[in-house]
Parts: C-alpha cells; sequence; structure tokens
C-alpha cells in the first residue's frame, strides 16, 4: 500500500501544476473559448512537446507508457485549470480506442497524429434514446464489397467540429443494447453523408450530432473485429469515468478554495461572511465531500492501473460520489458568493457548468447508483 | 376544516377557465407553450389583459382595485393561470411598490401611481441591493440629499432585475448620515428612468443573459414628492414589501404545473426496456419532490387564510420562500437529468426564435433549455433575501432564538 507518487509522476503533477498556474489564466481561457478553434493551437502543440498527448499511449506507439495514474494527475489539473482544449475525446476517447483495436497500420495512420498533437480526434459514444448506455448502438453497419456503409444517428459527440477522425460504433449483428456485435468505425473529418450540426455546450466547450447517411468506408476503416467493439468501449468507458472524475476532482477543490477566499473577503453586517457558523459548516461539508471524493478516486485509479476486476465497480462508486459532490459543491459554492456567483463575469460559474457537465458524461449518479447496486 | 370547494368556488373556476379560454392572446401563449422567451411587450399586453377583467391584482385592497377574493380563490387562480401556462406577473409594480403606495403613500401619490401599476402601463424596477449591501442591506449608502423642493441622488444600484425595461424604479436611500442605528436615516423614493444622471450598465448571467443591471445615479434630481410615507422611514416599508416579495417567490402553482409537465415528458423518454418514468430512482425523486410540493401547497394555504382575515403576511412567508425555492430548484435539476446528454446543447438563439420549429432545435423541442434554466435558477434562493438571511428571521422572529 502506497499513496506516494514515483519521481516521474511527481514531475509530471509538476510541470502539469505549472502550466495551469502560469499559463491558463481565466481571460486568454475565454478568449480562446470564442476563437475559431473554441480552443488554443499553442496550447495543445504544447501538450505534445510535453509529452501529455503521448502519455496513455505503449512506446511501441510512440507513447510515455502512462497508465491511469498519470491519466489522473493530468485530468485533476485540467480540472483545477479548467482546460478547454480536447484531451478527453481525442486521447482518452478516440486514442483509447484506437490504441486498443487498431492495427499497426491503423495506429501509425491515425493514432500518431493524436499522439503528436498534430490533430484532434473524437468518439461517437452517444445515441438518441440510449440515456448513458455504451452499448445502445442502433447506427447500422452493412457491408459493401470491401468496404462498409454506415446509417444511423449520434449525439453530444464531444470535439467532432475540430476533429480530423471519429470513432463510429456501428452495429453488425445483434439487437440495440446487446455488447457483442458493435464494430468500431473510423470516419474521417469530410466524408460523404456524414453530416455534422456543432453547438457549443452549456459548459462553453463543443460538440456535434451527427447524421450518417450511407456514409461509405473502406474495409481499413474498421478497428478490430466486426462484432468485438463492444468490448473495447467498456475498457474505454472505464479509463473516461476515471478521466472525468479526476477532472471533477480538480474542478470541486478549486471551488471550494475559492468560496473560501471568497468568504474571508466578502463583509456583510461589519464581519467577514465567513466568521457565520452557518457558512463554516456549509464549507466544512464541501470539504469533506473534496476528500471523500479524492478517497475514492485513488482508489479506483490504483485498482484500474493494477488491472483489478472489480475496477469497473470501483469507478461506479467513484462515478456516483462526484456526481453527488460535485453537484453540492457546485451549488454551495454559487450559493455563497451571493449574487456574484450566478454571473458570467466570475469563474466559480464556469466551474460550476463545467462540473454539472462532467456528472453527464458517462452516466450521471443515478446510473452509477445503479450499476453499482447491480 | 373541509378540503371541498364550495358551489360558488366552482362556479368561480369555470370562469377563470372561460377567462383564459377566451382573451389569454394566443401568441403569447403560443409562445410559452412553445418554450420561447417572453419580451417586455408579452409581460404587458398580458397583465393589461388581466387588469381589463378586474383581476390584475388579487393581493390589493377592494378600495384600490383589488378584488376582495377570499384565499380560496385566490388558490383556484394561481392554479389555474398556472395550469394554462400563462406568463409570470412581474412582481415590481403590482406586488412590490404598489402595497407600499397604498398602505404609506399620500393621497396624491395614490392618484398618481397607483392606477398605472394596475393597469400595466408602467415598469417598475427594484433599487435596493448595492455593490456593499447584500444581505446586510441597512448598510445601504446610496444618498438622498435635500436641496429645496429636491432630493439629489448618488450612489449604486445592483442586480436591478429587467432595470433596462424600467420606466420607473423605487429605491431605499439614505436621507440622514448621522444616525444611532443604519436602519434609520433610510427613505423609500421613488424615481423616473429617464431622469437625467440615471445610467443602466448590464450584467451578463451565468446562462448567457441580460436579466440584471447595475444603475448608477449620479446627482439624480427628483421632486420630493416622490418620497413615500416619512423621511428616515424607508426601512419599515421596505421590509413590508419584502414579505410581500417572499410570498410570491414561492411559486406552488408553478412547481406542480412544471412537475405534472416533467412526469409527462418522462414518461416519453426512452430509457432502458421502457422509459424514464419506469426508473426507480428517478420515480423516487420525483415523488420526494411531490411530497415537498404538496406540503408546501398546504402550507401556502395557511398562510393565505391567514392573510384573508388580516394584513400582510408574517415572517413565516419566510418559510415559503425557502422551500419553495428549494423545490423550484430541485425540478431545475430533474428536468436537466431527463434531458441526459440532450441538456448539452447551448443555443440560447432557438428557443427565441419563432421560426425554428420546435422539433428543429438541436437537442429536441425542450431539453437544451433545461441547462440554462438549471444555472440561472440558482439565483431564486439568492435573491428576496438568500435562504440564509431567511433562516436567521425565522430563527430570531418565529423561534425567538
Ligand atoms: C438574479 C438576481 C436578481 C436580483 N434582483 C434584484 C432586484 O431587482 N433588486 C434588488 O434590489 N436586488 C436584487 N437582487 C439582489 C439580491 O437581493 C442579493 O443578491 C441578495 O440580497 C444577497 O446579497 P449579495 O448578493 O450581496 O450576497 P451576500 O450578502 O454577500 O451573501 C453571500 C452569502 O453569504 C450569506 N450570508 C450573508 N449574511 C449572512 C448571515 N448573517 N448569516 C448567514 N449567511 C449569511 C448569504 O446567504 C450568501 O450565501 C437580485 C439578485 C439576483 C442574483
Amino acid at each position: 500500500m502506497d499513496f506516494d507518487l514515483s519521481d516521474e509522476q511527481a514531475l509530471l503533477k509538476d510541470s502539469l501544476e505549472r502550466f495551469v498556474r502560469n499559463d491558463y489564466d481565466f481571460d486568454s481561457r475565454r478568449r480562446n473559448l470564442a476563437s475559431e478553434r473554441g480552443f488554443s493551437s499553442t496550447h495543445w502543440q504544447l501538450f505534445g512537446e510535453l509529452g501529455w498527448t503521448a502519455m496513455p499511449f505503449p512506446e511501441v506507439d510512440g507513447g510515455l507508457d502512462g497508465g491511469a495514474i498519470e491519466l489522473m494527475l493530468i485530468m485533476e489539473q485540467f480540472g483545477r485549470g479548467l482546460v478547454i482544449e480536447p484531451y478527453l475525446p481525442t486521447i482518452v476517447l478516440a486514442g483509447g480506442a484506437l490504441r486498443r483495436a487498431g492495427s499497426e497500420a491503423q495506429k501509425s495512420r491515425w493514432l500518431a497524429p493524436l499522439v503528436a498533437a498534430e490533430q484532434t480526434a473524437a468518439l461517437a459514444f452517444a445515441e438518441p434514446g440510449g440515456r448513458f448506455d455504451p452499448w445502445h448502438v442502433t447506427t447500422r453497419a452493412e457491408r459493401d464489397g470491401e468496404g462498409w456503409r454506415l446509417h444511423g444517428e449520434k449525439i453530444a459527440v464531444l470535439n467532432a467540429r475540430d476533429a480530423g477522425l471519429v470513432v463510429v460504433p456501428a452495429r453488425t449483428a445483434g439487437a440495440t443494447g446487446d455488447r457483442d456485435g458493435i464494430g468500431l468505425f473510423v470516419v474521417t473529418a469530410g466524408t460523404k453523408g456524414m453530416r455534422v450540426t456543432a453547438y457549443p455546450t452549456v459548459d462553453g466547450l463543443q460538440a456535434a450530432d451527427l447524421a450518417l447517411d450511407g456514409v461509405r468506408v473502406d474495409g481499413e476503416a474498421l478497428l478490430g473485429t466486426p462484432d468485438g467493439g463492444g468490448s473495447v468501449l467498456a475498457e474505454v468507458y472505464d479509463e473516461a469515468l476515471l478521466a472525468v472524475s479526476a477532472e471533477a476532482v480538480g474542478v470541486m477543490s478549486v471551488l471550494l478554495e475559492k468560496t473560501i477566499d471568497y468568504t474571508r473577503n466578502r463583509r456583510q453586517f461589519g464581519v467577514p461572511i465567513g466568521t457565520f457558523q452557518a457558512l463554516q459548516h456549509r464549507m466544512v461539508e464541501m470539504f469533506m465531500c473534496v476528500e471523500q471524493s479524492r478517497s475514492l478516486l485513488y482508489m479506483a485509479a490504483m485498482k484500474l492501473a493494477a488491472g483489478h476486476d472489480d475496477a469497473s465497480r470501483a469507478l461506479a462508486a467513484l462515478k456516483y460520489q462526484v456526481g453527488t459532490s460535485g453537484r453540492l459543491i457546485g451549488e454551495e459554492a454559487v450559493q455563497l458568493h451571493g449574487g456574484m456567483g450566478v454571473t458570467d463575469e466570475l469563474d466559480v460559474a464556469h466551474y460550476f457548468k463545467r462540473v454539472t457537465t462532467l456528472d453527464l458524461l458517462f452516466g450521471n449518479a443515478d446510473h452509477h447508483l445503479t450499476r453499482y447496486t447491480g | 376544516m373541509d378540503l371541498r370547494f364550495s358551489d360558488d368556488d366552482r362556479a368561480f373556476r369555470e370562469e377563470v377557465r372561460t377567462f383564459l379560454a377566451e382573451k389569454y392572446p394566443a401568441d403569447i401563449r403560443e409562445r410559452t407553450q412553445r418554450g420561447l422567451r417572453l419580451g417586455r411587450d408579452d409581460h404587458m399586453r398580458w397583465q393589461q389583459t388581466l387588469y381589463e377583467q378586474g383581476w390584475a391584482a388579487p393581493n390589493w385592497p377592494v378600495e384600490h382595485g383589488g378584488t376582495g377574493w377570499s384565499a380560496t380563490r385566490r388558490y383556484i387562480f394561481d392554479s389555474e393561470l398556472a395550469l394554462a401556462n400563462t406568463p409570470q406577473i412581474m412582481p415590481f409594480g403590482l406586488s412590490m411598490v404598489g402595497p407600499v403606495i397604498y398602505t404609506y403613500g399620500t393621497e396624491a401619490q395614490k392618484a398618481r401611481f397607483l392606477p398605472d401599476i394596475l393597469a400595466s402601463r408602467v415598469w417598475w424596477c427594484q433599487g435596493y441591493s448595492e455593490p456593499g449591501a447584500g444581505s446586510d442591506l441597512a448598510s445601504l449608502k446610496t444618498r438622498a440629499d435635500r436641496d429645496g423642493d429636491e432630493y439629489v441622488i448618488n450612489g449604486t444600484k445592483t442586480w436591478t432585475t429587467l432595470g433596462q425595461h424600467a420606466d420607473w424604479i423605487f429605491l431605499l436611500a439614505r436621507t440622514s448620515q448621522d444616525v444611532a442605528r443604519k436602519q434609520e436615516g433610510i427613505s423609500f423614493l421613488l424615481a423616473d428612468m429617464r431622469t437625467p444622471g440615471i445610467s443602466v450598465r448590464p450584467i451578463i448571467t451565468v446562462d448567457g443573459e441580460h436579466e440584471v443591471n447595475e444603475v448608477h445615479f449620479e446627482n439624480v434630481r427628483i421632486p420630493v414628492d416622490n418620497l413615500v410615507g416619512d423621511e428616515g422611514h424607508g426601512w419599515t416599508y421596505g421590509k413590508v414589501l419584502l414579505q410581500h416579495e417572499r410570498t410570491g417567490i414561492a411559486a406552488v402553482a408553478r412547481s406542480k404545473y412544471r412537475l405534472s409537465r416533467l412526469r409527462a415528458l418522462a414518461g416519453s423518454i426512452p430509457a432502458g426496456d421502457g422509459t424514464l418514468l419506469d426508473d426507480p430512482q428517478f420515480r423516487r425523486r420525483l415523488a420526494r419532490v411531490e411530497i415537498e410540493l404538496t406540503a408546501l401547497e398546504y402550507t401556502e394555504l395557511r398562510t393565505l387564510a391567514a392573510v384573508a382575515t388580516g394584513g400582510a403576511p408574517g415572517p413565516e412567508s419566510s418559510l415559503l420562500k425557502i422551500r419553495g425555492t428549494e423545490v423550484q430548484q430541485q425540478l431545475d435539476l430533474l428536468y436537466v437529468e431527463a434531458a441526459g446528454y440532450r441538456a448539452l446543447p447551448f443555443v440560447p438563439g432557438q428557443f427565441r426564435d419563432p421560426d425554428i420549429a420546435d422539433d428543429e432545435r438541436i437537442g429536441g423541442p425542450w431539453a437544451a433549455d433545461t441547462a440554462p434554466r438549471y444555472f440561472n435558477g440558482r439565483k431564486v434562493t439568492i435573491y428576496g433575501g438568500t435562504n440564509e438571511i431567511q433562516k436567521n428571521i425565522i430563527a430570531k422572529a418565529v423561534l425567538g432564538l
């Protein structure tokens, strides 16, 4: 049992902290959100130079062989900085599918540009009517000579507008909801028949709905076997749950710190409002929620890193915990800031919006409580 | 004690329903049914429709144009309006400044202001809070210095809801500086928003909307005739107004309507093998809100009955404010959860533009509006006196602590 970071991990954490502290002020973030790509290309390149985009990939794929702990460290700091660059969709989701299911040829063609931070990518993990079920796949893949044709609809595809490629789960066999019978297909941006309806999301980031109207891809586009994609998705999901939970813990810590800071400085009735016990107890509650979330985060990360059998169950517990804690902390942070808490001007509201989105992603607290209950 | 409506009350309900069927303007009805945002004109026109029916101010005494309804009738009226999803009544004139003027104003002020408030010909806004005076309202700094027949106002008001639409503002300002207690020396004043020296700066809220403002007063001269009641006694009047405001904020009938609509929506959202309404977790959460809301409904009825037999609502109105706003926020959240991933798109323009068909909206007819409403809805436990301040009031005034 050991909660200490290795030297390399400590260095990674250090460089992440420095980046968020020195290069990630709220005003430039706001400008970058409003820019053409919706994030900073310079930052994305920097992520490449610092090895962050290469982190979770094996050395043979040009990666740094990082695992769950490294991913957790990265995402927590991204949460603290409210980082908008598409690490989750590109590296964890699309990269996660390519790394697990891609052939050497597919990886050098599609994964390498992601590892090198030359491109971003997306994974179409949700469909209308599917709620949070990763295997609710009604999009069909039909054989078409050597290749395939895809028909269906995807929603909430994070980063689809900027993505050079989208990994699209599509059904080759079985019924909606079956884990088997799903293939993962790479569809590159601009492919005929794929209509992308892009929109900003409530947290200021970007997503899109996709309409696939007989999109033709060649045989090379299929990652792995035609019906084994469901298991790959399950593994990608586990990693994604860890990633968004770590990000949420980062967001929550900042919300707590900012609230403590604000209540120390804001004076009403001749005293700092932080001297009111009614408010102190509320912040203590927030504090306990952060700590409990962090404990489950470490537990789940270590289980995932060690390949434990019950890692998935641990992740369900974690996602439930960060979902409920994140909501409490977000709502309380706003409340304790009074009117300032609901303004667009203050960053607190933006952290609140992000933590709300993170609860939704890959299943909200209710969904994972049900999973945990079994 | 008896739960049943009398024959008269049932007849009254029919009357309200007929009115709604015949007089509720079709274009406004369409906008609210489609979830489209309303503008100043929509609100004014709807309130004018109520005025023409003689129903603009159920909370006012009959002599000033009130309806003279029993508690039961007010309940019926509110419920029917909520069921028809009519626009919210803007509180600033009818629920806030109106009662202060008819209670403490001069005959001349009553004659001058009440008819326009009753007929919704004038849009009012509320100038209480300041950057340094929120919960501690009595520490306000805006000053009104007497100069002959005028007051000269200097200072900054903030969080002024829909001040950009307002014709008039009622405000609390300090008319004397050397006082023993900070609650003294505050006066209740009325100012025409076109008076030179008043400027309005927007504050954008978390959902990207322009709903609140900062209002600056720089050497703004208003006639002393615009003082309501006695100089230096504004704090007392202002507090009475807040109690009127708090009861309204509970919005029980609206929440009932939103709950039933949510239930219907959940029944149409596929989840697992059935719908979201079959999901035991979601059902339980709906049930919990429903039970809280039912209790609140009866608490409100009890308060209404007490008010009908005498005067303004007392400190119990704080209970309605706290629980009423909590329920609203729980509903906001349940809508987001019902929407699932469909809550993610942020495309506010599509809830403004009637030419975009509901089904063509990104995220479908309603889902993309749930998260902005949830974020914006955090305000209800903050404005009208925060819920923490309401608890302080109950502790002191009700529990005697
Ligand atoms: C959307 C919106 C619309 C509004 N519209 C209007 C309007 O039209 N006109 C107007 O005049 N005002 C308006 N307000 C202002 C509103 O009344 C104030 O925001 C409110 O009174 C709180 O003041 P504050 O924002 O300065 O918060 P603060 O008073 O600074 O409070 C910050 C936190 O400290 C807590 N706190 C403060 N004192 C205590 C205490 N003694 N014990 C325990 N907790 C305490 C509060 O509850 C809150 O959680 C509006 C506000 C909002 C958000």
